[in-house]
């Protein structure tokens, strides 16, 4: 074969370039690609609690609890507002009696009475399941009745779960319970049954104050999918790495 | 081999099978693994369906203002727009067939929810259009004690009566 120096250069050159843009090509085709490109079309729900303007009137967690039957005498309840109140002296009193289903109505943190000259700061901050992306309570479940569904919530299956508690101890936002009627254990699921159809949770409708919000992350015009990406907001307990999906705005570093 | 190895060792082969078996019948046919992976995604996919067909029962004030259509507009035309008529009226469910009729809540305690005053409930409302209004708090053991606040107090109106 006659090849001179210059031809083979130029033949050289011709495939490194050619094997180059075909495997660029391959790279647009990975799975991981078109997903990232199809993104925006994608469902996922998010949470926005802003504690700026929770006023502890504790209508969501009444709502709650009527519209997903969490017994309404018991203590348990999928969602609760925490009364966080830092005194001069650097106590650090928090409660949330019967869960706040009756509000905040008397100024007494812990059954102690505050007066506010001695209060550095104080605030509401309402918890719910954090529907996390890498949820622990779902590791643990050895029978598969914990689970996420595609778009992010975390549901129980009444019927397959056995009550053995792992996820109950598993959960660092300690939002899971035992239901007292049906023995399996239960938690906030986004009122799936509401945002399936187009509602709103009930704990968002019951919010007279805006302090709660439902919204989809991947929709890029969802205007609680642009809090998160624009405002400052933050996540409880980040160190676990569950990746949380309910966003704070105004939380402190005392609450837990 | 001896017969007293592989005597059990078919039993035991047996018992396996049987139970692969029953697994067949047990388990639900769209029991494995889902979108999420074997991690998070190992489920009965039914259940979505399940929770999906929950029963609603609050029905947010837009289910209320076809029949209420005064008590609404009076409502929303007042400082007290963006509460649910459900937050004192209770969850609406299949009203009006059921419940036929709906509790009103005109306890002292429900007005206190919001209205008492505490040091560190945030006192400016900004919820409404225009300007951020004050939110109106009475401390309870001063601003006639013992009484309902409807007494004096229209609630559709959030104003005196």
């Amino acid at each position: 074969m006659d090849c001179d120096r210059r031809e083979f250069l130029k033949v050289g050159f011709k495939t490194l370039l050619a094997t180059g843009v075909s495997i660029g090509a391959f790279e647009l085709l990975k799975p991981e690609v078109l997903a990232a490109l199809n993104k925006e079309k994608g469902l996922r729900w998010v949470f926005v609690v802003d504690t700026t303007k929770c006023v502890g009137c504790g209508m969501c967690v009444r709502a709650c609890k009527l519209e997903n039957e969490v017994p309404y005498e018991t203590n348990v309840s999928r969602t609760w507002v925490e009364r966080y109140v830092m005194t001069k002296d650097g106590k650090i009193l928090v409660d949330s009696p019967k869960a706040a289903r009756d509000g905040f109505i008397k100024n007494d943190p812990m059954g102690v009475t505050v007066k506010k000259e001695d209060i550095d700061k104080a605030f509401f901050v309402p918890k719910l399941c954090n529907q996390c992306e890498a949820p622990p309570c779902v590791q643990v479940c050895p029978v598969g009745a914990t689970y996420q569904a595609p778009d992010g919530v975390v549901l129980v299956d009444r019927t397959w779960c056995i009550g053995c508690g792992y996820c109950i101890m598993a959960c660092p936002y300690g939002v899971r319970f035992f239901h007292p009627l049906y023995r399996v254990a239960e938690k906030c699921n986004f009122c799936y049954h509401r945002i399936n159809k187009g509602m709103k949770t009930a704990c968002v409708d019951a919010c007279a104050f805006g302090a709660r919000q439902i919204g989809n992350i991947k929709d890029l015009e969802d205007p609680v999918a642009r809090i998160i990406k624009t405002e400052r907001t933050a996540v409880l307990k980040e160190e676990f790495g569950t990746k949380p999906h309910v966003f704070y705005i105004g939380l402190d570093s005392i609450v837990r | 081999m001896k017969n007293h190895v592989i005597r059990p060792l078919f039993v035991v082969v047996g018992l396996v099978a049987l139970i692969l078996i029953i697994r067949v019948f047990v388990v639900p046919k769209d029991f494995g693994v889902h979108e999420r992976g074997y991690m998070f995604g190992w489920y009965r996919k039914s259940n979505e369906g399940d929770w999906k067909t929950f029963k609603i029962k609050y029905q947010t004030s837009e289910y209320c203002k076809d029949c209420h259509s005064e008590q609404y507009k009076k409502i929303i035309n007042s400082k007290h727009a963006k509460v649910q008529c459900e937050n004192c009226h209770g969850p609406a469910a299949d009203h009006p067939e059921k419940p036929e009729k709906l509790s009103i809540g005109r306890s002292r305690e429900l007005c206190l929810r919001c209205h008492a005053y505490l040091p560190y409930r945030p006192s400016v409302y900004a919820q409404l259009p225009g300007v951020p209004i004050t939110l109106k708090m009475q401390d309870p053991n001063v601003h006639n004690p013992g009484i309902e606040c409807v007494t004096c107090h229209s609630t559709h109106e959030a104003s005196l009566k």
